[in-house]
């Protein structure tokens, strides 16, 4: 399928999907259902570094802060509408991705990873110190009145709102992977001295990707001030993040867009119900478990499953 | 300016520096000589730390002396751990992207499984020499530094001894360097490589134990010290011991630096900082091969 | 199966089924009252303490019928401390277990994040000891019942800078700190208003990160300035830091304390000892006013005995009272208009005087306590860490307000330390 087929095509379906979810009576479900997407968002975009070109970033946190206080920024400055905070959201954290990214991604694969881990807690320490986003106090955002465009509740508006960024996140991801580039990345990621050899731009595609999957995570952070009300440091930079954007498509698999939103949905639901049922803290083992599983006995996540299935049945 | 301000931020500094000393030479080991990248390093610090708390609440024995006692069963840890990583990873040469999310893993683990025991309440151990400062003119050296600190510097002598005069010490350096030279002359790298990260996982236990000293614990705040380790290490250069301690105490004092004159919200930004700009300026480090 | 078998399984049955009936009615007509507490993490001793007097609360009212003839439930979820769990578990209390009345959980931090939420609804928000958290939202239906006063911020530190100005000669500087926290921030603004208002120079005016363990470069820094008074605000990891690291420096000042959250109950009293000698610090009941607050005394008798059982707080002297008290309003307000509406209940608590255990309580217009009750204690005399010392009148210096006042402050500070 071509990539213009398979962006309209997500459009379309991903616009059905939400028109029926809004009928939907429990309000718990919007919760819990903007929670999973927020993962679909970030599991997507590490996985166009990690899965695609093969450098793992431990600093998601970093980048989704980056997008979460841009839009606390403006909002404390301008009152600036989402849209506004969505793009710039994720340009900033674009940037900060290509700025990182030419610090370390001419160096082995494992500095990159650990200057990320670096870089989150670098980010952190910069937002607890700067009392204008709120410090280590934390800031709000309070939505007082109706929800724009008539939606039942901010709530509806800004799930709709996420599905939408989700969906764009995926077809990005397709679009990537489906193409020239990606190719590239596929040689970086196999065997980086052959690629350069061979005559692949390496360090302008690193940067393009590192980027995208930078950028992405930020957008996935724009509407966390809106959602929840209150951010802090502490929450946004949870570890939680960063082990679920590693694990969700270690589990899903990393070859192509769909191992990520097969991790994050499959992931994302059962942490969602294990949070309503049972203690929240177990939730963090499970995914701890999984992931390490995963990464021991199944590499190749639930896609290698599937395939290693459709081979078996060729034969 | 204050001269007492300046001289004890000086020692705290230095005391502090020890004690890092302590939680890199772990990471100087499997990083710097084995090429193994183990995130989960800090876990086991943490896991040390309550370990010795759990001890000295039954039986009231200094902490730091329980921990020396039980490095073996950090040690053993350590060799299973390796275990599961050579099999799962590195003979499968997968061990770039895949060891470092195994590791990962297992450093979420520990803190997870670690908050679920013990909460996420501080965990301090008072020892009797816990509130007793030694004071020299206007500088005083609280022994709850000093102590750890002394007690770090034998610990990472001794690792470098070992490392520099028996055989097996030399099997491993010669492992990071030449893997089929080794094997020609008899010895198995992989068993080699296995001790040796035994050993760099039972030193973490016993910085465990001085940090519980130094200060209260809880689980997650090993991932502070990923950065620090990583930092000092990279800092003084990969595979050197004493690249690691001359790394230990820049980024020592230039912490205690910034705590007193510019704030402890700046400090964890310090080690961090630091080994950015090292990766991004001068990757070997100081003493680097 | 012969008849009387069959008479009995049959009897069984309706039984059963009555009890069921009865059990879900019951269930289906409990008025839920939801919270998040802190049940680990740095409050977890005040936490629980408040928890145990709020379920002391509902078994009371439970055994007198309940509310509007309904029993009371109550649906606490442990917040840890940490005030990102607050938005997640008020969504859970309000969207999944559907409560009818929220109040808050313990501390200003744990108070402010649920603000948006509750304002969004429109709800009647009881709160449990959070400083000044309304001047911020300025909500209508928001209800503090911590007795700091109409001007929270202002006079929770009126006692120890009233007690520093009978020093002679007079100080002159003074240094603030404090955790970058939403309690230290409203405690400190404060403190700094006291001392434009009073001609003190600010030497040091810094906070650190609420995750600081190291805090001798803290004291260390404040020492070289040379301050004549060193306002602290801290939660309790932090207070106990701070007092380790003013011990083990030797802070050398004339007045050492202030906005100090953790020495008033007693895991913390019997945790520091004598490290606590010196310090001037905020109380809200002490032995030493027990004739004076009798009724306090009354249900702590209760309290401790509970207390002793569950192995939390066995003093009770800071939280207790006052959250039975919060749910004590809360009760006589539903009972007083007869229904569970918001507007209705906000708008009686505004126009009411409350009997409780903690004597007559009367709101302002900011939700504040109409007349502040806060006292300003120096401790002094502790020979030991056991908690006998605390349990009878003796280590409490009341240096403020003078209704309640039994003794002069004692300077300086490191005096103390010989």
């Amino acid at each position: 399928m071509s990539n213009r087929r398979f962006a309209i095509t997500a459009f379309v379906v991903a616009i059905a999907l939400i028109g029926a979810s809004l009928a939907i009576e429990n309000a718990y479900f919007f919760t819990a259902a903007y929670g999973v997407l927020v993962f679909v968002i970030l599991a997507t975009a590490w996985n166009i570094l990690g899965g695609y070109t093969g450098y793992v970033n431990f600093g998601t946190p970093a980048f989704f802060a980056i997008g979460a206080y841009t839009t606390v920024f403006l909002y404390n400055a301008f009152q600036a509408p989402l849209i506004v905070d969505i793009v710039c959201g994720t340009a900033v954290a674009g940037l900060a991705g290509l700025a990182v990214g030419y610090l370390t991604l001419r160096l082995r694969g494992v500095f990159f990873a650990i200057a990320t881990l670096a870089l989150a807690v670098v980010m952190l320490t910069f937002v607890v110190n700067w009392e204008y986003v709120g410090g280590a106090r934390g800031a709000y955002v309070i939505t007082r009145g109706d929800a724009p465009f008539g939606f039942a509740s901010w709530k509806h508006y800004l799930y709709v709102v996420i599905a939408v960024l989700a969906t764009v996140a995926i077809v990005v991801a397709r679009l990537l992977e489906r193409s020239k580039i990606g190719r590239g990345l596929a040689a970086i990621r196999d065997d980086e001295l052959a690629a350069e050899c061979a005559g692949v731009p390496t360090l302008r595609l690193k940067l393009l990707s590192a980027a995208t999957s930078c950028g992405l995570m930020g957008m996935a952070g724009t509407t966390y001030p809106y959602f929840y009300a209150y951010t802090e440091p502490l929450s946004i930079f949870s570890l939680s993040y960063a082990v679920n954007a590693i694990a969700m498509p270690m589990i899903g698999g990393m070859t192509s867009w769909v191992g990520p939103l097969i991790g994050a949905l499959l992931l994302g639901t059962l942490q969602q119900l294990v949070q309503v049922t049972i203690a929240s803290d177990l939730n963090l083992l499970i995914t701890g478990l999984l992931l390490v599983l995963f990464v021991t006995l199944a590499p190749n996540g639930i896609l290698g499953w599937f395939d290693a299935w459709k081979r078996r049945r060729k034969r | 300016m204050d001269s007492a301000l300046f001289l004890n931020a000086v020692v705290a500094g230095l005391l502090l520096a020890g004690f890092y000393a302590a939680v890199a030479v772990g990471i100087s080991i499997s990083f710097g000589m084995l090429d193994v990248v183990n995130i989960a390093h800090p876990g086991f610090i943490i896991l040390g730390s309550y370990v010795a708390l759990m001890v000295h609440q039954w039986l009231g024995v200094d902490p730091i002396a329980i921990s020396v006692v039980l490095s073996p069963l950090f040690f053993v840890l350590g060799m299973a751990l390796y275990r599961v990583f050579y099999l799962a990873f590195e003979r499968r040469g997968q061990e770039s992207l895949r060891g470092l999310a195994f590791f990962f893993g297992i450093l979420f683990i520990t803190e997870v499984v670690l908050i679920l025991i013990y909460g996420v309440d501080y965990q301090l151990v008072k020892t009797a020499y816990s509130e007793t400062v030694w004071r020299l003119g206007e500088v005083g050296f609280p022994l709850r530094l000093l102590v750890p600190c002394v007690v770090s510097v034998v610990m990472v002598l001794g690792v470098q001894l070992f490392l520099n005069r028996t055989f097996f010490g030399r099997a491993v350096l010669a492992v990071s360097q030449d893997q089929l030279a080794l094997r020609i002359m008899g010895v198995n790298p992989v068993k080699v490589k296995e001790l040796a990260f035994a050993l760099s996982i039972a030193t973490a236990g016993v910085a465990g134990a001085f940090l519980i000293v130094i200060q209260p614990v809880q689980p997650s705040i090993g991932r502070e010290f990923i950065g620090l380790a990583f930092a000092i290490c990279v800092l003084g250069g990969l595979g050197s011991l004493y690249g690691t301690l001359v790394g230990a105490v820049i980024l020592g004092v230039a912490e205690s630096f910034t705590a007193t004159y510019f704030g402890p919200s700046w400090a964890p930004a310090v080690s961090f900082g630091l080994l950015l700009l090292t990766l991004a300026f001068r990757p070997a480090g100081l003493f680097g091969r | 199966m012969d008849r009387s078998k069959r008479r009995w399984l049959s009897r069984a049955g309706a039984l059963a089924v009555t009890v069921g009936l009865g059990v879900a009615v019951a269930q289906a007509q409990d008025i839920k009252i939801g919270c998040g507490m802190a049940l680990t993490g740095g409050l977890a001793a005040n936490g629980k303490a408040a928890l145990i007097s709020m379920e002391i609360w509902a078994d009371d009212v439970n055994k007198k019928g309940g509310l509007l003839g309904r029993q009371v439930k109550l649906i606490c979820y442990d917040d840890q401390t940490n005030p990102a769990t607050i938005p997640g578990i008020y969504t859970k209390l309000l969207e999944v277990d559907k409560v009818d009345l929220v109040v808050s959980g313990y501390g200003t931090n744990l108070i402010a994040p649920a603000m948006p939420i509750v304002m969004q609804r429109g709800l009647m928000f009881m709160t449990l000891f959070g400083l000044d958290v309304n001047a911020k939202f300025k909500y209508d239906r928001y209800f503090q019942i911590m007795p700091a006063g109409p001007s929270p911020a202002f006079d929770w530190s009126r006692g120890f800078f009233d007690a520093a100005m009978s020093l002679s000669p007079k100080p002159t500087t003074v240094a603030l700190v404090g955790a970058d926290a939403e309690y230290p921030w409203a405690a400190l603004a404060g403190a700094r208003e006291h001392a434009k208002k009073l001609g003190l120079k600010v030497v040091y005016d810094k906070t650190y990160p609420p995750n600081t363990v190291d805090y001798s470069p803290i004291v260390r820094a404040i020492q070289a300035t040379n301050p004549d008074l060193v306002f602290l605000a801290s939660y309790p990891p932090d207070t106990a830091g701070m007092v380790r690291a003013a011990n083990e420096v030797g802070l050398k000042t004339k007045m050492f304390g202030g906005g100090l959250v953790g020495t008033q109950f007693a895991a913390f009293k019997t945790q520091l000892g004598p490290l606590l000698n010196g310090v001037v610090n905020y109380e809200f009941w002490t032995p030493e006013v027990a004739g004076k607050l009798p009724f306090v005394s009354t249900f702590l008798v209760k309290y401790q005995a509970r207390a002793a059982k569950e192995k939390v707080d066995p003093l009770g002297y800071y939280l207790p009272p006052y959250s039975y008290a919060m749910m004590e309003v809360v009760g006589q307000a539903v009972q007083g208009t007869k229904s569970l509406d918001q507007k209705k209940l906000a708008e009686y608590i505004h126009a009411s005087e409350f009997d409780t255990v903690v004597g007559k309580v009367r709101f302002a217009k900011n939700g504040e306590w109409a007349r502040g009750r806060v006292m300003s204690v120096q401790y002094g005399g502790i020979k030991s860490n056991d908690l006998s010392e605390f349990t009878k009148p003796g280590v409490n210096t009341i240096l403020w307000p003078a209704e309640y006042k039994t003794g002069e402050l004692k300077a300086p500070f490191d005096a103390f330390r010989k």
